[in-house]
C-alpha cells in the first residue's frame, strides 16, 4: 500500500472547501458497524432460536414464540391469559425516563442560560464543572447516593436532627430511582443545551425587551424557539438511554422498581433464556425506535410551522 | 500313600475354599484391587499447571506443596466458570489441575473434559465428607475432589425481637411484615427457598409440577422485603439497616466481625450450598503430579489452610483442628455435622423446571 500524498485533483471529493476524503468515514463506520450493527443484527437473530435443554445459549432452531410469550402468560393454574407483567415494565421504563427527562429539562435550562451568560473564561470553568461527575465511574457514584439516601446516613441524621421523629425511608423506593436517574442524566441535558444558547445572540432577548415583551414572553416567544435544537438533542440524551437504565432501579430502587433491562438481565442470567432476552430487547429498540420517529416528526412541524 | 493323598485331597480342599473366598473377597471390593493395580503415583519432580479462580488460593500453600514434592507450580486464573469452559473447548492444553464449580462439572462431565480418575480412591479419598461424596455433579467422586462450598442462608439481628425467632424459611418470609427483611436478586435462591417453605423436599426443587410453584407463588406474593438486592447487604446488616437477610455464609461471617448481634441461620427445611472442585482437564500433561496435588489438597491440613485462606468451608474431614480460631468458631462456616446435613446443592434444573422458575420470579418482582 502505498501513500497517496498528491494534491487534492478535479475528480476528488475532497475539492470543495472545508470537506474531506470520504475515505476519512471508513474506519468510524467499521468500528460503528462492529459495535452497533452486529450486536443488533445478533440480537435480532437470537430472539428467533430454540433454546438448549440444559445450561445457556441458543440452539439453530427457528422458534418465534418468544414473542408470543411476552404477551400471553401460562398460568400455574393450567390456564392462559393475556400478560400484562412485561408492558408494565416497559411502562414503568417510560414512566420514570419520561419524569427524568422532564425535571433534568426544567433543571437544566436556567443552568444553561446562566452558563452562557457568564464571560467566556469563566464558561470554560463552568462547563468544566458539569463534566465534573464523569471523572468517576456511574457505580461508585450511585453507590455514594445510597450512603447520601440511607436512613442511617447523611440525609437520614439531617432530618432527624431536624426534629423528624417518623420512619424516614426514601432509598429503596421508586423515588429514589428517578432521583438517581436525574443526577445520572443532567450533564447530558445541561451540555447540548448549553451549546445552543451559547450561540444565541442576547441581542434579541434585548430587542424583545424594548419592543414591551413581558420576561416569559422573551423566554417562551424569543429565547426557547433559539436553542430548541439543544432541547431536542438533550431530550434525545436523556429520555433514550434512560429507558435502559438498569443501575438506578437496582441499586437505589431496592431492586423492587423493575425496568425493563433489569427483566433482560434477568433472563440473559439466573433464568439462562437468551431468545426471550433478545425478544424484549427487540421490542424495546422497536418501541424506542417509533418514538424517536415521532419526536423527530414532531420537531419538524414545528420548525415548518415557524419558517 | 493313602495318607498323602487324603492329605493333599484335605489341603486341595482347603485350597479350594480359600480360593473361592478369595474369590469372593475381590469381587467384592474389585475397585480395591483395580486401583493397587495401577499403584497411586510417587512424586518425581516436574511440573504442574493449576488453572484457579483469582485469589482462591495460598501462594504459601502451593510453595508449601512444592517443598514437599518437588513439584514445581504455575498459576494461572480465571474469573468465572464460563470462562474455563470457553478456554478448555477452545483446546486451551496445557492445564493439569483445574476448579470448576457444580453445574459446570456436570457440563464438562458431559462434554467428556474431566479425565475419570476414581478420586474417591486416592489414599486421602477417605477423608471426603459423606455429605460431598455423592453429589449430582460427580456421584461417587469418579472425577473431581471438593474444594470450596458455602450455604445461602439467613442472617439475623439478635437485637431484633421478629429476627431473633427466625429458624426456617417459613419464619423469614413472614418475617417482612415485622421488620426490615433483605433479600438476593437471585431467581434460584428466592424460589427454592418459597418451595423448601412450602414443603418441597431437597430432592425435589426440580420438580415440574405445577401445583407446587402455585404454592410458592402464594406465599412470595405475602413476601414485601425491603430491598431485593445481591450487594451491599453487608453493610446493610452491620449498620443494622437491615434486621434479615438471605445471604452467603462468607459474607455472614465478614458482617459478624462488625456487628456481634449477627447470626447465621441454617433455616430447618434445608438451604443450597454451591461447591467448587478440583479436576483434571482431559489430556493433562503432568497425569500424575495432578493426581498427587489432588490427593494433596485433601489432606485435612491443607484443607484448612485452605479455609484459612479463602474464608470459606472445605469438605475434608477432621480439617477442623487446623483452622484459624476466629473461622473454626464461626458456625457459619465451621459448619457442625448437623448443619452440613441441612444443605443440599444449589438445584440445576433443566429448562422446563427453570421456566417456572422464571414464571414465579417474574410475577413476584413485578408484583412489588
Amino acid at each position: 500500500m502505498t501513500l497517496d500524498l498528491s494534491l487534492p485533483t478535479a475528480h476528488d471529493d475532497s475539492e470543495a472547501p472545508g470537506k474531506t476524503s470520504k475515505w476519512l468515514a471508513v474506519a468510524p463506520m467499521a468500528f460503528l458497524s462492529m459495535t452497533v450493527a452486529i450486536p443488533l443484527i445478533i440480537i435480532f437473530v437470537y430472539s428467533f432460536l430454540a433454546r438448549p435443554e440444559l445450561g445457556a445459549g441458543v440452539v439453530w432452531k427457528f422458534d418465534p414464540t418468544h414473542y408470543v410469550k411476552i404477551f400471553i402468560q401460562d398460568r400455574l393454574d393450567g390456564t392462559r391469559s393475556f400478560d400484562t407483567r412485561y408492558l408494565k415494565v416497559i411502562w414503568n421504563s417510560f414512566y420514570y425516563s419520561g419524569i427524568t427527562t422532564v425535571a433534568t429539562l426544567v433543571l437544566a435550562i436556567p443552568i444553561a442560560m446562566w452558563i452562557a451568560t457568564r464571560d467566556p473564561r469563566r464558561r470554560v470553568l463552568l462547563v468544566f464543572l458539569v463534566t465534573l461527575p464523569f471523572w468517576t465511574s456511574i457505580l461508585i457514584r450511585t453507590y455514594a447516593i445510597t450512603q447520601l439516601l440511607d436512613e442511617k446516613g447523611v440525609l437520614g441524621k439531617i432530618v432527624s436532627f431536624l426534629g423528624y421523629k417518623g420512619h424516614f425511608q426514601i432509598l429503596y423506593t421508586p423515588t429514589a430511582t428517578v432521583l438517581g436517574l436525574i443526577y445520572t442524566f443532567l450533564p447530558f441535558m445541561i451540555l447540548p443545551i448549553y451549546a445552543s444558547a451559547e450561540r444565541f445572540d442576547f441581542r434579541y432577548a434585548e430587542a424583545g425587551y424594548d419592543l414591551g415583551a413581558r420576561k416569559m414572553t422573551v423566554l417562551f416567544r424569543i429565547v426557547l424557539p433559539q436553542i430548541s435544537p439543544g432541547i431536542m438533542a438533550g431530550v434525545a440524551l436523556v429520555f433514550i438511554p434512560g429507558l435502559g437504565s438498569f443501575l438506578q432501579p437496582d441499586m437505589l430502587g431496592g431492586g423492587k422498581t423493575n425496568m425493563i433491562a433489569n427483566v433482560v438481565a434477568n433472563n440473559y442470567g439466573q433464568a439462562r433464556n437468551w431468545p426471550f432476552g433478545s425478544a424484549l430487547s427487540v421490542l424495546l429498540c422497536v418501541i424506542t425506535l417509533v418514538a424517536t420517529l415521532l419526536l423527530s416528526v414532531a420537531a419538524r412541524k414545528r420548525k415548518a410551522k415557524r419558517v | 500313600m493313602k495318607f498323602f493323598t487324603r492329605k493333599v485331597g484335605v489341603a486341595i480342599a482347603l485350597a479350594a475354599v480359600a480360593s473361592l473366598g478369595l474369590v469372593a473377597c475381590s469381587s467384592s471390593s474389585s475397585t480395591t484391587t483395580a486401583s493397587s493395580s495401577t499403584a497411586f503415583p510417587t512424586p518425581k519432580g516436574g511440573e504442574l499447571n493449576l488453572y484457579n479462580w483469582t485469589n482462591y488460593i495460598d501462594p504459601a500453600q502451593l510453595k508449601a506443596f512444592t517443598a514437599e514434592t518437588g513439584i514445581k507450580v504455575n498459576l494461572d486464573t480465571f474469573d468465572s466458570n464460563e470462562t474455563l469452559l470457553a478456554k478448555l473447548q477452545a483446546g486451551a492444553t496445557g492445564y493439569d489441575v483445574i476448579v470448576p464449580s457444580d453445574y459446570m462439572v456436570a457440563q464438562m462431565v458431559t462434554l467428556g473434559l474431566l479425565e475419570k480418575v476414581d478420586v474417591a480412591g486416592f489414599p486421602n479419598g477417605k477423608n471426603i465428607d459423606p455429605n460431598f461424596l455423592n453429589v449430582y455433579w460427580d456421584k461417587g467422586r469418579q472425577y473431581t475432589a471438593p474444594y470450596m462450598y458455602g450455604t445461602t442462608g439467613i442472617a439475623v439481628n439478635m437485637k431484633d425481637p421478629v429476627a431473633s425467632k427466625i429458624t426456617s424459611w417459613k419464619d423469614f418470609f413472614a418475617a417482612a411484615k415485622g421488620t426490615s427483611v433483605d433479600v438476593l436478586k437471585d431467581q434460584t435462591e428466592v424460589v427454592s427457598a418459597a418451595l423448601r417453605a412450602t414443603g418441597v423436599a431437597a430432592a425435589d426443587l426440580c420438580t415440574i409440577d405445577k401445583t407446587k410453584y402455585a404454592a410458592a407463588q402464594k406465599l412470595l406474593d405475602t413476601f414485601k422485603p425491603k430491598v431485593i438486592n445481591s450487594d451491599g447487604g453487608i453493610e446493610r446488616m452491620v449498620k443494622e439497616s437491615s434486621m434479615v437477610r438471605m445471604a452467603w455464609n462468607g459474607s455472614v461471617h465478614r458482617m459478624t466481625v462488625d456487628n456481634k448481634n449477627i447470626k447465621y441461620v441454617f433455616p430447618t427445611e434445608g438451604l443450597n450450598f454451591w461447591a467448587d472442585n478440583l479436576a483434571i482437564a482431559k489430556g493433562a500433561k503432568n497425569l500424575d503430579n495432578a493426581k498427587i496435588f489432588i490427593n494433596w489438597m485433601l489432606n485435612p491440613k491443607q484443607g484448612a489452610v485452605a479455609t484459612n485462606f479463602t474464608g470459606y468451608a472445605n469438605a475434608v474431614l477432621g480439617s477442623g483442628p487446623f483452622m484459624d480460631p476466629a473461622i473454626k468458631a464461626d458456625p457459619a462456616i465451621n459448619t457442625t455435622p448437623e448443619n452440613a446435613k441441612l444443605a443440599t446443592p444449589t438445584p440445576n434444573c433443566p429448562t422446563a423446571a427453570r421456566d417456572l422458575y422464571t414464571e414465579v420470579f417474574t410475577s413476584w418482582t413485578s408484583s412489588q
